[in-house]
C-alpha cells in the first residue's frame, strides 16, 4: 500500500474546494438587524382559484401571503372575511393556549413534570388551521401544536393529566409529556420521532380517498425536519396518488441550535420544496392569524375537492427556547424575539379587532385574567389526579399492556418480575 | 378480529389443491381481499405486473386499482402510508420487494408502527401485514439475499412469522392479516417454488411432491405462536424455520437420526411451551437458521432453552448459522449452512 491519498493532482491549479457550514446571522450578544428579510406588504399576493394547477401557486412559494397590514386592517384577496365573533373566537384560543403554555412551562420548573414545550409566538400556525379545517379533519401532529387540541375543545384537565403522568392520564402515563393522543379530536398520536407523521398522513389521505369519504388529512412540522427522509416520501407518495393532505411546515427559524440554515434556508424557501413535486405551495406570514387561516382554507377546499396535495410554509419566530431542557441565550441574540419584524400573532389579532370596534384594550386584559383562572383551576383539578413522580400512576401491569394486542408469556413473566422487584423494595406496597 | 385458534371444523373435508408457496401466498391475499374491503396491496410492481415473484398476480385485476397498487420506491413511504391507512381503518398488506430493502422503512416499522398501540394506550393501532421475500440461495448477492429477522424479533410490538410450506404460507398469512398488531412475514423465496433441501448440486423436488403442498380451498387460518412438529423423535431437538426447516429433514433423514424438528412458524410471539416441551424430551438442542450468527435469533433460542431446560440437557446447546459476511455471489454456497455445517453439529451432539 502505498497510501496516496492527500496529494494535490498533478499540475492543477484549480482553487482548493472550501465546506461551506452554515451560520446564524446572530450569536448572544450580537445586535440584531433584519433589514436582509424580504417582507413585502399585505395584501398585495394574488390568490388563484383553489382548482389551479399547482404551478399556479410557484410565485407563491417564494413570495409571503399577509392579511394585516402595518395599521392591522385585513386586506387583500386572502382576508377570509372573517365575522367579529370567529376573530374573537380565535383570539381567545391563542390567548388560552399561551396562558396554558406558561403555567405548564411553571409547573416543569416547580418539578410537577420532567418536560414541557411551549408554542409561544406560533400559536397562529395550530389555532387557525384547526379553525380553518372541519373538526373531523384528522391531523397529524408534531410536538408544538397543542393549539389544535384546545382549538377543538379537547379539555385542558386530560392535557395536565397527560403532561403529569398521573392515574388520570388517559396514555396510562407511558409518553413523554404533550406528546398526545386524541382519536376522538382526530388528533393522531404525537410521535417524538421527527417528520413520521408526515407519510403517515398521507396514508390516512389515501385511505380517506380510497373509501370515498370527505374527510381529509393535515399534518405538521418544523423546517428542520423538512431535512428527514420522510418528508421526500410523504411528498412523492401526496403527488403519485394526488391525495387530500395538507403539509404544514412550521419555518420557526430555529431547531433546538440549529437554525434554518441546516435545513437549507440559505438557499430557498420550505414552500418551494413543492415545486419539484409539483405540489401547490404556499409560504404564509405565521404571525398573522387571518393569513394563516385564509392559506389553510384554500389548501382545505383544494384537497376535498379533489385538487391534492399542498405544502404551506409558515414564516414565524419560535420566541422561547426548544424546550424545557434547553437555554436559548446560550446559541442566539436575544434580541431577535424583541426585533422580530413580523411581531406577535396575538397582539396583531387584538389591534386587528380593537380596530374594528370589536374588542378594547379592557376587555382584553379581563379575558387573559379569565384565561388564567381557567387554566388555574384545571391545573388544580389535574393535580388530584397526581403529580409524575408522586406515587399516583397507573397500575403496574398496564406497564406491560398494549405493547400487542394479547399478552404474550415472555411479558406475563416479565410483568411478574416487576411485581416481584417491587415487594421486595417496598414490602408493604399495594396496587392502589 | 381475534385470532382463529382452530381450523373450522370442515377443514379436514374441505377440497385441496396442491400449490406452491407463490400460489398459497396469492390465494391467500385473494381471500382476504374478498372477505374484508379493508384489506389493500401495496408495493413495488405488485399492480398490473402482479409482484417480481408473481405472488400479487391478478388481483388488481379482479379488486381493482385502489386495493392493489404499485408505489414509489420508497419503503419509508410504504410502510409510513401504511401506518397511516392503518389508523383510518384500513388493514394494509405492504409488500417490501426484498427484505434487503426494508430498511428505509425501519423507523417506520419499529418507532411508529410498533409502538402506536403503545403511546396511544389502544387508540390507534397498525394492523399491518408486511410481506417480504428473505433469505438467500439464489444467486441474488449481497442485496437480495438477506436474514434480516432478528432485527424485527428484537422490537417489542411487532410479530415476526416465516412460514415453511404452502400449506402454512396460506394459514399464517390469513392469521397475520387478521392480526391486530403489525406482522413482519418473511417469505423464504428459496422455497416458493419447491422445499429447497440444501443438496445444490441436486435438482430441487417441486412441490407437487411434497405433502405440505396440499392446502385446503377456501380461509382458514393458523393461529400465531404456535409451532409445528415437522417429525416427533427422541435422540434431539431440532429448533429451525424458514427454508432451513427442509434441509434439517434431509440432513437428519439422511444420517437416519431419530431427531424432532420443531418448525417454529412464528418467532414472535414464540411457541415456548413445544421447545421446552422438545427439548426436555430429547436432551439435545440443535438451533439452525440461515442469518448471520452474532445476536442472530439462535442466540435467543440458545438463551431460552438454557434458562428454561439447563438440567434436562446433555451436551452443550448448538447453533448452526449463516457466516458473519455479507451474502457473497460466486460463494454463496460457502455461506450457506448446509448439509455439512448441519452434519458436523449433529454428530458433535450425537456423540456427547
Amino acid at each position: 500500500m502505498t497510501g496516496r491519498t492527500s496529494l494535490p493532482r498533478p499540475g492543477g491549479n484549480l482553487p482548493p474546494l472550501s465546506l461551506h457550514v452554515p451560520e446564524p446571522k446572530f450569536r448572544p450578544g450580537d445586535k440584531v438587524d433584519y433589514t436582509h428579510l424580504d417582507i413585502p406588504p399585505a395584501g398585495v399576493q394574488p390568490r388563484p382559484d383553489e382548482g389551479c394547477a399547482a404551478a399556479e401557486t410557484n410565485p407563491l412559494a417564494t413570495d409571503l401571503i399577509r392579511v394585516l397590514d402595518d395599521d392591522h386592517s385585513a386586506v387583500g384577496p386572502w382576508d377570509p372575511r372573517l365575522d367579529p365573533a370567529t376573530l374573537r373566537r380565535m383570539l381567545r384560543t391563542m390567548a388560552l393556549t399561551r396562558a396554558f403554555d406558561e403555567r405548564m412551562y411553571r409547573g416543569q420548573r416547580q418539578g410537577k413534570t420532567s418536560f414541557y414545550m411551549k408554542c409561544t409566538g406560533e400559536e397562529a400556525t395550530s389555532v387557525a388551521p384547526a379553525m380553518a379545517l372541519a373538526d373531523d379533519d384528522m391531523v397529524f401532529p408534531s410536538y408544538r401544536q397543542q393549539g389544535i387540541l384546545i382549538s377543538r375543545g379537547y379539555p385542558l384537565v386530560e392535557m395536565i393529566n397527560q403532561i403529569y403522568s398521573n392515574r388520570a392520564d388517559k396514555l396510562k402515563g407511558r409518553q413523554l409529556p404533550i406528546m398526545y393522543s386524541a382519536r376522538d379530536h382526530a388528533f393522531f398520536t404525537i410521535s417524538g420521532n421527527l417528520a413520521t407523521q408526515y407519510p403517515q398522513a398521507v396514508g390516512w389521505a389515501m385511505a380517506s380517498a380510497i373509501k370515498g369519504d370527505t374527510r381529509i388529512a393535515a399534518s405538521w412540522i418544523g423546517e428542520g425536519s423538512t431535512a428527514e427522509g420522510d418528508f421526500h416520501a410523504a411528498l412523492t407518495f401526496a403527488t403519485v396518488y394526488n391525495a387530500p393532505v395538507i403539509f404544514n411546515v412550521v419555518n420557526n427559524q430555529w431547531a433546538i441550535s440549529s437554525f434554518s440554515g441546516f435545513a437549507g434556508a440559505e438557499r430557498a424557501t420550505f414552500a418551494s420544496r413543492a415545486v419539484g413535486y409539483g405540489v401547490a405551495g404556499l409560504r404564509v406570514d405565521g404571525n398573522d392569524a387571518l393569513a394563516v387561516y385564509a392559506a389553510t382554507q384554500w389548501a382545505a377546499n383544494r384537497a376535498r375537492s379533489n385538487g391534492g396535495p399542498t405544502l404551506i410554509e409558515h414564516f414565524t419566530y419560535r420566541a422561547e427556547g426548544h424546550s424545557t431542557s434547553d437555554d436559548p441565550n446560550a446559541y442566539r441574540s436575544a434580541q431577535e424575539r424583541e426585533e422580530w419584524p413580523l411581531g406577535d400573532p396575538i397582539m396583531r389579532l387584538k389591534r386587528h379587532l380593537v380596530g374594528l370596534g370589536e374588542w378594547s384594550d379592557e376587555r382584553h386584559t379581563a379575558m387573559d385574567l379569565e384565561l388564567v383562572n381557567d387554566v388555574k383551576a384545571a391545573t388544580k383539578e389535574a393535580e388530584k389526579n397526581g403529580i409524575l413522580g408522586h406515587g399516583l400512576h397507573h397500575p403496574f401491569h398496564t406497564m406491560f399492556e398494549d405493547v400487542y394486542e394479547e399478552l404474550p408469556w415472555n411479558l406475563e413473566e416479565q410483568a411478574d418480575q416487576a411485581i416481584r422487584e417491587r415487594r421486595s423494595k417496598w414490602p408493604e406496597w399495594k396496587e392502589s | 378480529m381475534t385470532m382463529i385458534e382452530e381450523a373450522p371444523v370442515s377443514l379436514a373435508d374441505a377440497p385441496t389443491r396442491r400449490l406452491n408457496m407463490i400460489e398459497a401466498i396469492n390465494d391467500a391475499l385473494d381471500i382476504m381481499l374478498e372477505r374484508d374491503p379493508n384489506v389493500v396491496i401495496m408495493g413495488e410492481d405488485v399492480g398490473y405486473f402482479g409482484g417480481v415473484f408473481r405472488a400479487t398476480a391478478g388481483l388488481q385485476k379482479k379488486y381493482g386499482k385502489t386495493r392493489v397498487f404499485d408505489t414509489p420506491i420508497n419503503e419509508c413511504g410504504i410502510i409510513g402510508a401504511a401506518v397511516g391507512m392503518g389508523a383510518y381503518g384500513l388493514r394494509p398488506v405492504p409488500e417490501i420487494q426484498f427484505a434487503d430493502y426494508i430498511y428505509p422503512g425501519l423507523d417506520q416499522l419499529v418507532s411508529e408502527a410498533a409502538r402506536l398501540r403503545y403511546r396511544s394506550a389502544g387508540e390507534f393501532i397498525a394492523p399491518l401485514t408486511v410481506r417480504s421475500p428473505f433469505g438467500g440461495g439464489i444467486f441474488g448477492g449481497q442485496t437480495h439475499s438477506q436474514s434480516p429477522e432478528a432485527l424485527f424479533t428484537h422490537v417489542a410490538g411487532l410479530k415476526t412469522v416465516i412460514p415453511a410450506t404452502p400449506h402454512d404460507a396460506k394459514g399464517l398469512l390469513i392469521a397475520a392479516i387478521e392480526d391486530n398488531d403489525p406482522v413482519i412475514f418473511f417469505e423464504p423465496k428459496r422455497i416458493y417454488n419447491g422445499p429447497f433441501n440444501g443438496y445444490y448440486d441436486k435438482p430441487v423436488e417441486p412441490w407437487a411432491r411434497h405433502a405440505d403442498s396440499v392446502v385446503p380451498e377456501g380461509y382458514y387460518s393458523i393461529p400465531l405462536g404456535k409451532a409445528r412438529t415437522v417429525r416427533s423423535g427422541n435422540a434431539l431437538t431440532v429448533l429451525v424455520y424458514g427454508t432451513m426447516v427442509h434441509v434439517a429433514e434431509a440432513v437428519l433423514r439422511e444420517k437416519g437420526i431419530d431427531a424432532e424438528i420443531i418448525d417454529l412458524r412464528t418467532l414472535v410471539p414464540l411457541d415456548i411451551e413445544a421447545v421446552q416441551k422438545s427439548v426436555e424430551k430429547t436432551g439435545k438442542c440443535l438451533i439452525i437458521h440461515e442469518a448471520t450468527r452474532t445476536s442472530g435469533f439462535g442466540a435467543e433460542l440458545s438463551a431460552l432453552v438454557q434458562e428454561r431446560c439447563f438440567y434436562h440437557l446433555e451436551a452443550p446447546i448448538e447453533r448452526v448459522t449463516g457466516f458473519d459476511t455479507p451474502y457473497p455471489h460466486s460463494l454463496e454456497w460457502a455461506y450457506f449452512p448446509g448439509p455439512v455445517r448441519i452434519g458436523e453439529a449433529v454428530d458433535r451432539l450425537m456423540k456427547a
